[in-house]
């Protein structure tokens, strides 16, 4: 029982490590965000910072500065976006569940066809300017991120596990398909709903691949693309720095960056409990199901 | 098929149409959706054969047959971008299916509720971060004037290394972030697996004498096999498609990284956004897709051969 419980506190001890490897990168990072410029430029970034400063937070939410107006585009893309994803999801996923529609199939063949071959990056780069889906706010909602096959996949399979019973006794008390779609089958595909809601969310917020291909102006860069493009430019700083009349500091570029990156995952830490919770669920279904 | 059965199914198609029609309407944004952003975009991929116009379009372009496909694998860069999309996915899914395993195989072991459940909530979090909050992370350590490692080889009398300027350390930077952010999540879905094993094997075993050890090699780790297995397979198919969110936001546009970082996936990228080349772009992309294609199905061929449960279709 002795070796057991030797081995039992290192493999205790292992996780413990890992986790801290996981963890005290990001507090290092958010610790450079809240240290004071002059003390970085000392001693260089550190874990326990001699001066605190919350300068660079001030910065960032000052009106009118470039990292506010991009949080605003961000919050609205996402809420926009993900909305319109999970309901053209799950209206597709209640039709392809539906045992009366006897093509379902041939509709899911549809939509497989197009997850297994895609054309690559440049026909999607050619067609999004075809249409017109550059230099504006749509560019960010539409591509890519309006409707994902595998998230249709997860509704359907979901959906396939309500008792059709349900259906049947609805259509003799004569509700409509419409009623039944929205009434009974997806109230109670809630919880697969918020899963997709929480993928899709994830993904816009996260997105910058939509910025970086389809987006030149400033005015439209969404949080994650500003902060690409905030590790290169400094007059970005600059300009937060003098919109907040703060020309008397130090520029404090390094603490902004660091800052900015913090406010940008801000939102999950917030939701990080369901986050965790639908997504290992999502994904466990998912890669079981293929 | 001959005609009169194929009128019969547009008939039959039609009257589920009619009959189902308010489904039919529930399904068609998506369809639409898929239309526009999938089939459309198929008859774009031509555009590898021209010399492309952004005025002219892709219905009046100038054909060149292969002159692109020549043009990359006539130039130096062919190789070397195959090769590092190749060699570095290598390396992430050796490395990060073994992190993964060894921990889902200890966090198996341990029994004390709350410290699983903390641990695996730290542990996952890197997932959820985008490569380019993690880009600030990797300088927060390799920055040459105030990153900690370089802090420590001071601190250890050793000079500082400007880690940006060494293409021959970035394979190993890189696998390391890669490894940080994903082996969390692949753990926990090996754990998943493994807690669906069945538990009179174990009860069996115990029964029979064996340790946890012995369990652990004997039954865990053999049972665990298959899915390991899918796992890999499904991302050997995917060998030739490198993560461009990941290189790009880690190397950005480094030119002295090159060398080491720059995958298919990134030149594509630079040929048609910052060369503005979509036909040259296009050549690459078809070559990535036919030889990923290759692969996708060699490995589906094996899976289905060795291991029937496996196969994806």
């Amino acid at each position: 029982m002795r070796r057991g419980t030797l081995s039992q506190t290192i493999m205790y001890a292992g996780i413990t490590i890992y986790s801290l490897i996981c963890l005290l990168p990001m507090l290092l990072v958010l610790m450079i965000s809240i240290t004071d410029e002059d003390s970085i430029l000392r001693n260089g970034y550190s874990l326990f910072p001699e001066d605190f400063s919350l300068l660079a937070y001030k910065l960032i939410f000052t009106g009118g500065s470039q990292a506010l107006h991009s949080y605003m585009i961000t919050i609205v893309v996402t809420l926009v976006g993900t909305v319109l994803a999970v309901t053209i999801t799950a209206m597709a996923g209640y039709t392809l569940s539906n045992k009366s529609v006897r093509y379902r199939n041939l509709l899911a063949l549809y939509f497989f066809i197009t997850m297994i071959f895609t054309a690559g990056i440049v026909p999607w780069y050619l067609m999004n300017r075809a249409l017109g889906l550059t230099n504006n706010i749509l560019a960010l909602i539409i591509p890519s991120l309006l409707f994902s096959p595998f998230n249709l996949f997860l509704v359907r399979n979901f959906m396939s596990g309500i008792p059709d019973s349900l259906r049947e006794s609805a259509t003799i008390d004569g509700a409509n398909d419409l009623t039944i779609a929205f009434r009974i089958f997806l109230p109670l595909s809630m919880p697969v709903l918020a899963t997709i809601a929480l993928f899709y969310g994830l993904d816009y917020w996260n997105n910058w691949w939509n910025a970086i291909m389809l987006i030149d102006n400033r005015d439209l860069y969404p949080l994650q693309f500003m902060l690409l493009q905030l590790k290169s430019e400094i007059s970005m700083i600059n300009e937060m720095t003098m919109i907040a009349g703060a020309d008397d500091y130090t520029l404090p570029s390094e603490s902004v960056k660091m800052a900015t990156a913090i406010v940008t995952i801000g939102p999950i830490v917030f939701l990080y409990p369901y986050l965790q919770k639908y997504f290992v669920k999502g994904l466990v279904i998912g890669s079981v199901k293929g | 098929m001959d005609t009169k059965l194929r009128r019969k199914h547009i008939v039959d198609l039609g009257m589920d149409i009619v009959r189902n029609r308010a489904s039919y309407l529930l399904v068609l944004p998506a369809m639409i959706y898929t239309f526009i952003f999938g089939y459309m975009t198929y008859p774009y991929m031509l555009v590898a054969f021209q010399r492309f116009n952004y005025k002219k379009g892709i219905f009046n372009g100038e054909w060149v047959g292969f002159h692109n496909f020549e043009f990359f694998f006539r130039s130096n860069k062919a190789f070397t971008i195959t090769f590092n999309t190749i060699f570095l996915n290598v390396l992430f899914i050796v490395f990060g299916t073994l992190t993964a395993l060894a921990i889902s195989l200890v966090l198996n072991e341990l029994r004390k509720k709350l410290f699983l459940k903390l641990s695996q909530s730290v542990m996952l979090f890197p997932h959820f971060i985008s490569w380019i909050v993690i880009s600030y992370v990797l300088y927060a350590f390799f920055s040459m004037d105030m990153g900690i490692i370089n802090q420590i080889l001071n601190k250890l009398g050793l000079p500082s290394v400007n880690w940006y300027t060494e293409p021959t350390v970035w394979p190993v930077i890189l696998t390391l972030m890669h490894v940080w952010k994903g082996a969390g999540m692949s753990a926990v879905i090996y754990l998943a697996t493994i807690t669906g094993i069945d538990d009179t094997l174990y009860e069996a075993a115990q029964i029979d004498g064996a340790n946890r050890w012995q369990m652990c090699l004997r039954i865990t780790i053999p049972l665990m096999m298959p899915t390991v297995i899918i796992l890999t397979l499904l991302s050997i198919g995917k060998i030739m498609y490198g993560d461009f969110g990941m290189i790009y936001a880690l190397v950005g546009d480094n030119g002295t990284l090159y060398q080491t970082t720059d995958i298919i996936d990134t030149y594509v990228f630079r040929s048609l956004r910052q060369v503005g080349d979509p036909s040259e772009a296009m050549a690459v992309g078809l070559f990535q897709s036919a030889v990923g294609f290759v692969l996708v199905f060699g490995t589906n061929l094996l899976t289905r051969k060795y291991f029937r449960d496996g196969a994806l279709y």
